[in-house]
């Protein structure tokens, strides 16, 4: 029986020979096929990983070095680009469309030995909070199935949740990493904005997106973020600034100076539950010698209207490209003249929330609102940016929940989005600014959910953020 | 009929000129002209789900070339914006292109108007990438597309409402590709839509200082076309107004054949395209050297060249200026130059001979076989008397075309085409002459000097052209002189 702990664990068991790669891909197949149910993968490329298993057990024997992700099985978000492989973003719209290229993410992933043993489930385009508004269909939470995974990158979560693979990778706009890694129990980890290239990513929000990462624990999000991060000349929004050795530079008892955001941890969307949970922390914290104060955060309502009014904008000129003339969902209908081709084929293809935020966008850009909307909003985030800064120029880490719940019932807010948005009040921030942030699946709440605690660092320091992340998870 | 004359024509125009780079504005895709349709397209240019640009920087300094030129102000703080629109052949559903910060503002293009010179101020200039293609006219019921001109660079050259005639705007898109092509910026070529034009057009009363309704014709093909579409917009406008009628704010459309221009949009469904700054492409800033570094580079233009010519060489203000419409010429010319201080002499050479060789053979000064220096001999036999002009601008000139690894002087001695200026060797033919002439000979006696041009016309047939004019004439004259 092959059981995975950690990928540190799972390569000293191949270097002794206690386990192979081709077990390894066997165990999480016969898991996939398990848990079907809960709708997590698209795609299981199986016969593609069952050999590329074999080749890096036969390479090994052979005395070949181990790749720094040798063997590691890993499930990619189906808005990642993987060459041969279809892609769709969960969308009819691009149903049964194969990418002719690969993602920088996955060629660097690849290259270290990786196997990509499917894709995996989320929201249409990135866009939602429940995995609910998927072509492919609702996931389910592993812990509970009658409650959402998270989303937008639900399947991602349920797949490294219920043990479909080792780690995988997400996208994070405005918390679709971290959100569902909170409600599902797990770490998810959205990098700083120009961290990672997101050539071959699926754009939703450009300014926004990054690529992410799920695991049980933080070396193996910290090996992940190390191979995939760093320049790439096909994008040109990614920074040049070296790329450090994480994973092994993980350990230190270093004493942080910590904030907590006051407005955050006191606003009424808040569970109490989860409120107080995190105040006891930030009191342990205290007590373990690091330096934890409460910081003012006016912005906080704010933020979340910012948030879509400048990613809906970006999504409307992004989504623009689905037009059915080139690839993708066209309508049969006959007789249509262009501007009707148009509106059949996008009116069928999108889903209803993917529509919303287009026509959103639209609006927000439309003249005579663009100044009211887009330009407005653009203010807040920079007010917004110059804050964090002020924050982290006395402070290393902020604390904050991840969510203000944890894991609904599926079905319980489809109908009233505002709602729904509202949720994403303390993920926004870390897009807006552009820092990496982490959730951390430290607590269990009384209703028999996980949640989570979300770290912040300011931009780039990635190092801060996993090494304080470490020290939390191993005490 | 109305009495055009007592309005005043309005016209500013927009030029998109595509860029002599290799490859595209936003990936290494090539851009050249006349592949197979759909060849040069990668994923970045079809607008596959998870492309991005990335900035070829080639295409920034062509710009930044063409605003020097123009005497334009450089905007140090640059950034790409989206211009939203849906059209087949627009694979993202978005134009890359500049918006409030374009890369040149202002400055001016000097153009001949009638007898005098005038500036044509410019708005603007911006980089922008060029939309593919929709064929209408390959299949019988669909459109197709070729996308291999997708995301290739333009700069987009947008001028004041300045010009006031057909013939301004003729001369202002002539100095355009004149430019164009001294920079080597663009190649110029409207047949083939490298350089393409959509005119604004408006007219009112002589002395009204309010501009009239305006309207766009859209993508002019040619210089010519330009023109017919001033004339009849023009005409068309002015017939509106005489008519009582209003001018409608519309985008229009020139039908070459019909020579008339028809309207395609109205002002009212006029696009909203949500311009906003492209989050793929991070701003750009310039820095002075590098802006310096490009201005060191720029070639002498036509005008510093035509003011050198007229003073320095002493040339005619016409050669001069044929000389230098073409880069490629002046240079040839200059080239010439360094070998031989005949600046007029050389002129001559290369409107004459050189000019009708490139006209008769519809070649460019680059395919002319003849060197500099080779030529700059040839002149310079010639004024030594060693070769008439005559031989050696047809019978020599030919030669070398044909030969043009042989030395001048080699191919004349070898052509045996060098003028007999030896009396020794000119005296027998001039007796034959005299003595064939000789009822001439005594008419000249009597005075009727006229009949010396036949002999020495003779002389020279006989001799087939080598001999020396200015010797037979002596020669000639000393013997009649007996």
């Amino acid at each position: 029986m092959f059981v995975f702990s950690s990928i540190g664990q799972y390569h000293e068991a191949l270097r002794e020979g206690t386990v192979n790669c081709v077990q390894a891909v066997e165990h999480y197949l016969q898991r996939i096929e398990a848990t079907r149910h809960l709708n997590a993968f698209i795609d299981v490329y199986a016969e593609e990983a069952l050999q590329k298993a074999k080749d890096l057990d036969a390479k090994r024997s052979n005395g070949a070095t181990m790749g720094r992700l040798h063997g590691v099985v890993i499930g990619l978000k189906d808005v990642i680009c993987y060459e041969g492989h279809k892609v769709s973003a969960a969308s009819k719209i691009l149903r049964d469309f194969t990418s002719i290229y690969s993602a920088t993410a996955v060629i660097r992933l690849l290259e270290e030995g990786a196997i990509i043993i499917g894709n995996l489930n989320c929201d249409e385009f990135a866009m939602g909070s429940t995995n609910e508004n998927s072509s492919y269909g609702k996931v389910l939470n592993a812990r509970d199935e009658s409650r959402i995974p998270g989303g937008s990158s639900g399947g991602s979560a349920v797949a490294v949740q219920a043990g479909l693979c080792m780690v995988s990778l997400g996208s994070d706009t405005g918390g679709s990493v971290r959100q569902p890694a909170d409600l599902c129990g797990i770490v998810g980890m959205k990098p700083s904005y120009g961290r990672i290239s997101r050539y071959g990513l699926i754009a939703y929000a450009s300014s926004f997106d990054q690529i992410g990462v799920f695991g049980t624990n933080i070396p193996d999000v910290a090996i992940l973020f190390e191979v995939m991060a760093g320049a790439d000349e096909y994008d040109s929004t990614v920074s040049h600034q070296p790329v450090e050795a994480y994973a092994s530079l993980l350990q230190t008892d270093k004493k942080y100076r910590i904030a907590y955001l006051a407005e955050a941890l006191d606003h009424p969307s808040l569970d109490p539950e989860i409120a107080s949970a995190i105040k006891n922390l930030a009191e342990k914290l205290k007590e373990q010698g690091h330096e934890v104060e409460p910081v003012a955060f006016k912005l906080i309502d704010h933020i979340v209207p910012a948030y879509y009014v400048l990613t809906t904008a970006e999504a409307s000129s992004n989504l623009s490209r689905f037009d059915g003339i080139k690839y993708g969902y066209r309508s049969k209908a006959e007789g249509l003249d262009l501007n009707e081709l148009y509106k059949e084929s996008r009116s069928a293809g999108f889903g209803r929330e993917v529509k919303r935020r287009i026509m959103l966008g639209t609006f927000v850009l439309s003249a005579g609102y663009y100044d009211a909307y887009f330009t407005q909003a653009q203010k807040v985030r920079k007010l917004l940016v110059d804050q964090t800064q002020q924050i982290f120029n006395n402070f290393d880490v902020i604390l904050l929940p991840t969510t203000p719940s944890t894991a609904f019932r599926i079905g319980e807010k489809m109908e009233d989005p505002i709602a729904m948005y509202l949720a994403d009040i303390y993920t926004v921030m870390a897009n807006l600014a552009g820092i990496p942030a982490i959730s951390l699946p430290l607590f269990t709440h009384s209703n028999g959910m996980p949640f989570g605690l979300q770290v912040m660092t300011k931009r780039f320091d990635e190092l801060s953020l996993l090494r304080f992340s470490e020290q939390v998870m191993t005490q | 009929m109305t009495d055009q004359s007592t309005y005043e024509i309005v016209i500013g125009l927009e030029v998109h000129a595509q860029l002599l780079t290799l490859s595209k504005l936003f990936c290494g895709d090539s851009i050249a002209y006349g592949a197979s349709p759909n060849t040069q397209v990668s994923p970045i240019t079809l607008g596959h789900p998870g492309t991005l640009p990335k900035m070829n920087k080639k295409a920034i300094e062509h710009a930044i070339r063409m605003g020097l030129a123009c005497h334009c102000e450089i905007e140090r703080e640059n950034y790409f914006a989206r211009k939203n629109y849906f059209y087949p052949d627009l694979p993202k559903g978005y134009q890359i292109s500049q918006h409030t910060t374009p890369i040149c503002k202002g400055g001016y293009v000097e153009i001949k108007s009638g007898t005098e010179r005038r500036q044509i101020r410019l708005n603007r200039i911006h980089l922008e990438e060029d939309a593919g293609k929709s064929l209408h006219d390959v299949d019988e019921l669909n459109t197709c597309l070729d996308y291999n001109r997708a995301g290739t660079p333009l700069i987009e050259i947008v001028s004041e409402p300045d010009l006031r005639s057909a013939e301004e705007t003729v001369a202002y898109l002539t100095e355009l590709r004149k430019l164009v092509r001294y920079l080597d910026v663009c190649d110029g070529n409207m047949e083939e839509g490298s350089l393409r034009c959509d005119v604004n057009i408006s007219v009112r009363k002589k002395g009204d200082t309010r501009l009239g309704t305006k309207v766009e014709v859209k993508n002019l093909n040619s210089i010519r076309n330009a023109k017919r579409a001033v004339e009849a917009e023009a005409a068309r406008l002015i017939g509106l107004i005489e008519n009582g009628e209003p001018v409608q704010q519309q985008t229009r459309s020139f039908d070459a054949d019909k020579g008339t221009t028809f309207a395609i949009r109205d002002k009212e469904d006029a696009d909203d395209y949500r311009y906003f700054a492209d989050p793929d492409l991070t701003p750009f800033q310039l820095e002075e050297s590098f802006i310096e570094e490009i201005r060191s580079a720029l070639p002498v233009l036509q005008e510093d060249r035509v003011k050198k010519y007229t003073t320095e060489l002493n040339l005619p203000e016409y050669d001069a200026r044929v000389l230098t419409d073409e880069k490629e010429l002046a240079e040839y010319y200059e080239a010439t130059i360094v070998h031989t201080t005949l600046y007029k002499a050389a002129a001559n050479w290369m409107l004459g001979p050189v000019k009708s060789w490139m006209n008769e053979h519809n070649r460019s000064i680059a395919e002319f076989p003849i060197q500099p220096a080779q030529l700059a001999t040839l002149i310079q036999l010639t004024d030594e008397g060693k070769l008439s002009f005559s031989v050696a601008s047809t019978k020599l000139f030919s030669y070398l075309l044909a030969n043009p690894t042989v030395e001048p002087l080699k191919a004349a001695e070898q052509q045996n085409l060098l003028q007999q200026s030896n009396a020794g060797s000119l005296e027998p033919i001039i007796d034959e002459v005299l003595l064939k002439f000789k009822d001439k000979v005594a008419e000249y006696k009597k005075g009727k000097k006229g009949v010396l041009s036949l002999f020495v016309g003779e002389v020279m047939k006989r001799s087939k052209g080598k001999a020396d004019p200015k010797v037979t004439n002596e020669i000639i004259l000393e013997k009649l002189k007996n």
